[in-house]
């Protein structure tokens, strides 16, 4: 049988949801009542009142609740997630706002009735009254501190760090040449198509409560849960449906509503829904990307980067419910495939009267990499050297790895680069995208007028970051196999892969395997989907899950054929003895053999009864440490996290008259060690470009001086189609494989994203000749820039 | 729905059924083919009309189903995406493109694409590959930059036709 691994194979998922057979939060629970929120309209206020008189005649108004109603430890603040000792003034939202609301979008009142329509009608009537407050929006308002988000919060610092490798102060001061730069990013965010949303039903009986919710953490959300409602773990089943993507918003959990509408179905006897609308996933789930960087830079004459320093701005958002890790992803990634001599980085993290901030796909990579790669392009403009040469005398060497950067990265744990091959991937991107030939292309294109220029840019990604994930493997009587993991997916494409995975681990037709994800009915231990770690957690886990019951079936298939355990193979779903195909038996009687029964069920269970004549009766039907049933679970637990690299080049041309940027080539060589499904990981990237164009060239949240978010809808806020996207994304792979785990793979998920705004800032300011410090970049932003670099050149 | 509100009779074809409901005036056609006939492959994604989800074939035309009250679909021939296979469940043309060229990864802005490509199919039925890229400019995904998407829109014609060929 042929390996499914690295097999371009048909996704699973796919049938159901082009037949419209999906099953999203939406589509489920037709008979539950509807939540809808009353929600801030002011960016900072007090809470003075809320008048619910006018709803309570709303026909279907089946409820309302204030923070006044909320009990015991809902009244609580929502948990802080991931904290940091440097997370010195760490603040999270109530459920519902407490007095006092912090961003325009804050839930404040909910609503429950019989229908959505009949929910928002209720909504519309309830007076709340607010004292308004002055906001902050922005990092230079945050920095400058002239209010405060949180009056307890001095300086809206929620916190700052420190990390430093060598003296980062006395190399720069040594340099032979030094270059200070000030880079910014703008927010953006996830802006999956599906928002979030979450069902709730209260099992009177049984005391039992089951939830589904598009999260990319079921675990999490379970476990919140119960710590808010005082409910055993065991008494809880959060099921993750299909899910309309993520991009990392739906890793934040438990949201107010997660918590709201199952309390809710518990005290009302009656299942509860709450589907966000776009508009309320713009105002009141999560952006990323907003950051602020001054970075003083010494070299040598060959580029060599002896001393870098970053400082930064972080806008966290209102609150900080998952702590400091974009911050910290950007702090630690920045480096990407080079070594400096000393490297120093300090950043505050800071509150603003908008949404919270946090990951969304790259999460802090992007900007790190538009910082380093800036740098990088200064770096060769002042020294009048090739941008790639620069970039080579920088890289960190194959045979160095694995490499210590000599900090901590996002899991605690010290920031080491297991393998990689920065300069062979390099080399590739060169040849690609014709690196070498492009002088003459842009002298063609300037005696027509035009205006053209190449970007490249680089990264390293952490991916595959721990803690754990498990996986479960059981082979049922029939030689199906049913797998199960307990992360989530949101079109990933994991029900797919983790089949391959287990195909090939078992020896059975990948039409027989059948793969579950984030349901904690079917898998209780997990973490969640987030930093390309998928492949590489639960991937290794239920490889060796699955191997584990492979051993099983053999031991079991050896003592009824008679034979050494060594001398089986599985091939095919059958098990037999190596090349004799006479002595072969299914691995579902198999199943049926390892199962001693007392009762038989079917004619094959007849087999395993106790009167079969089977085994021998001086000896327990099931020995000591043996368990019935082939199955097997198993948890993969690495040491640290592994680390994928890329590099992106692109080329541009820029309209010399309207400032019209336009993207002639896309260009990706991407190493995510060994390929487990080709086409599903060439989809990642595309998917992670489009989002990095997106980003770099059109998205931005615009937030006025009051808080509001002005361009809240996707009229106005310019995620790409078709027609932003470049026409083909050109892609080739290195292969270097991880030591640190099983399969030798490393993630890919977010990889396509990471340079999108470095490497279209280094084409736009290789077509125009102006140097570019902000991304995202429109038309009119360059239009400015040139009329800006124009006054400066002349005077 | 108990509110109060005056109801009207809605009749029409969904996916060659004759349907009906009673309905406030103010139903989305989305929230009635999704709620009231449970027809939830068509999906919502900003209810605002610019995502293109929920787009469906109104009398064979392409329409965004949130931006239409039911009551104004009196009468109409509805064809969703769980419309689209044949009677014996065969999948589209199109459908089938999807699941050869990876034209999806969540799945979610899925049945809007379906729908206007196998309208666009119609009308241009080899296209070009820039009319391919014209044939699902209105419609929103986040997860596939579209690369398979538009691969879909090609690969679907083939199909199209080496089905037209191979069963005259």
């Amino acid at each position: 049988m042929t390996s499914m691994f690295g097999a371009s194979v048909y996704r699973v998922e796919d049938d159901r949801l082009i037949r419209g057979r999906g099953a999203y939060l939406d589509d489920l629970g037709e008979d539950a009542l509807a939540a809808a929120f009353v929600r801030s309209p002011h960016a900072h206020a007090l809470v003075t009142g809320v008048d619910v008189g006018g709803a309570l005649d709303v026909a279907g108004l089946v409820a309302i609740y204030t923070y006044e109603d909320l009990p015991d430890r809902l009244a609580e603040p929502l948990p802080l997630l991931i904290p940091h000792p440097a997370l010195t003034h760490g603040r999270t939202p109530y459920p519902l706002a407490n007095g006092e609301v912090n961003h325009v979008g804050e839930p404040v009142v909910m609503v429950v009735a019989t229908d959505r329509y009949l929910a928002e009608d209720a909504a519309g009537q309830i007076i709340v009254s607010y004292q308004p407050l002055p906001p902050v929006v922005g990092i230079e308002d945050a920095r400058k501190a002239a209010h405060l988000v949180h009056s307890d919060v001095p300086g809206n610092l929620a916190a700052n760090a420190v990390q430093e490798r060598g003296n980062t102060a006395a190399a720069i001061a040594a340099a032979p040449h030094v270059l200070e730069l000030d880079l910014d990013i703008e927010r953006s965010a996830s802006t999956p198509l599906e928002g979030r949303g979450v069902l709730a039903s209260w099992d009177q009986q049984s005391g039992r409560l089951r939830m589904w919710t598009s999260t990319q953490t079921s675990t999490g959300v379970r476990a919140a849960v119960a710590a808010k409602l005082g409910l055993a773990l065991s008494d809880i089943d959060v099921i993750t449906p299909d899910v309309g993507g993520g991009f990392g918003v739906k890793i934040v959990h438990p949201w107010p509503e997660e918590v709201l509408v199952p309390w809710a179905a518990r005290l009302l006897g009656r299942p509860v829904k709450f589907t966000e609308d776009r508009r309320e996933h713009f105002i009141a789930s999560a952006h990323e990307r907003a950051q602020q960087h001054h970075v003083t830079v010494g070299f040598d004459d060959n580029g060599r980067i002896t001393g870098l320093d970053v400082r930064f701005w972080h806008d966290n958002g209102a609150y900080v419910p998952y702590g400091l890790i974009v911050p910290i992803v950007t702090s630690t990634q920045l480096l990407g495939p080079y070594k400096p001599d000393a490297y120093r980085v300090e950043f505050d993290s800071l509150y603003t009267n908008t949404v919270l901030v946090t990951p969304y796909r790259g999460a802090g990579r992007p900007h790190g990499c538009f910082v380093m790669e800036r740098t990088m392009d200064a770096i060769a403009a002042s020294l009048g050297l090739d941008r790639t040469v620069v970039r080579e005398r920088n890289f960190i060497q194959p045979e160095e790895m694995p490499y210590d950067q000599g900090l901590i990265f996002q899991d605690g744990r010290p920031l080491i680069y297991d393998s990689g091959d920065y300069p062979a991937l390099l080399a590739k991107l060169k040849d690609l995208i014709g690196w070498d030939e492009f002088t003459a292309f842009r002298e063609t294109a300037r005696k027509q007028g035009r205006r053209v220029g190449i970007g490249l840019a680089c990264y390293v990604e952490g991916t595959g970051v721990g803690p754990y994930e498990g996986g479960h493997v059981v082979v049922e009587t029939s030689g199906k196999v049913k797998v199960a993991t307990g992360l989530t997916s949101q079109g990933q494409g994991h029900q797919t892969i983790l089949a391959q995975l287990v195909a090939d681990e078992l020896g059975v037709p990948m039409g027989d395997v059948e793969v579950v994800t984030g349901d904690t009915r079917r898998f209780g231990y997990a973490v969640g989907t987030f930093a390309s770690r998928t492949a590489v957690m639960s991937g290794s886990a239920v490889t060796l899950a699955a191997r584990k019951a492979k051993e099983k079936a053999l031991r079991v298939a050896a003592e009824a054929l008679e034979v050494s355990a060594s001398d089986l193979e599985i091939v095919g779903g059958m098990v037999g003895v190596k090349g004799d195909p006479d002595s072969r038996i299914g691995l579902g009687t198999v199943a049926v053999l390892s199962n001693p029964l007392r009762y038989a069920f079917d004619e094959a269970a007849k087999a395993a009864t106790q009167f079969a004549g089977r085994g021998d009766v001086t000896k327990p039907p099931v020995g000591q440490d043996d368990e019935p049933g082939i199955e097997g679970r198993a948890y993969f637990s690495p040491v640290r996290s592994t680390f994928a690299s890329g590099m992106h080049a692109a080329i541009v041309e820029t309209d010399p008259d309207t400032a019209e940027i336009t993207i002639l080539r896309y260009c990706v060589v991407h190493d995510c060690g060994r390929l487990i499904n080709p086409r599903i990981v060439e989809g990642q990237i595309h998917g992670g470009v489009a989002q990095g164009v997106g980003g770099a060239l059109y998205e931005r949240m615009a937030y006025d001086e009051a808080g509001q978010l002005v361009n809240a809808s996707f009229m106005d806020f310019l995620m790409p189609y078709v027609s932003e996207v470049p026409a083909r994304i050109e892609i080739d792979h290195l292969e270097t494989p991880s030591p640190l785990n099983p399969l030798g793979i490393k993630g890919a998920g977010e990889a396509g994203v990471i340079p999108g705004a470095a490497v279209l800032a280094s084409a736009i300011e290789d077509a125009e000749g102006i140097p570019v410090r902000s991304m995202p970049m429109s038309p009119s932003d360059l239009f400015e820039l040139r009329r800006k670099h124009g006054q400066e050149t002349a005077s | 729905m108990g509110s109060g509100e005056e109801l009207h009779d809605v009749r029409l074809t969904v996916n060659g059924a004759a349907r009906t409901g009673r309905v406030p005036a103010r139903r989305l056609l989305s929230d009635f083919l999704r709620h009231d006939l449970r027809l939830t492959g068509t999906h919502v994604g900003c209810e605002h009309g610019v995502c293109g989800a929920c787009t469906i074939l109104l009398d064979g035309v392409p329409v965004r189903s949130c931006l239409m009250l039911a009551v104004s679909a009196d009468g109409s021939d509805i064809t969703t995406v769980e419309g689209l296979c044949g009677p014996d469940g065969t999948l589209s043309p199109v459908q089938q493109a999807f699941t050869e060229c990876h034209g999806l990864q969540c799945g979610f802005c899925t049945p809007g694409f379906l729908i206007v490509i196998t309208a666009g199919l119609r009308v241009v039925p080899h296209p070009t590959e820039e009319q391919a890229r014209e044939m699902v400019g209105g419609n929103l995904c986040r997860c596939t930059g579209y690369q398979n998407i538009v691969a879909s829109v090609l690969r679907a014609a083939e199909i199209a036709h080496e089905r037209s060929a191979g069963r005259p």
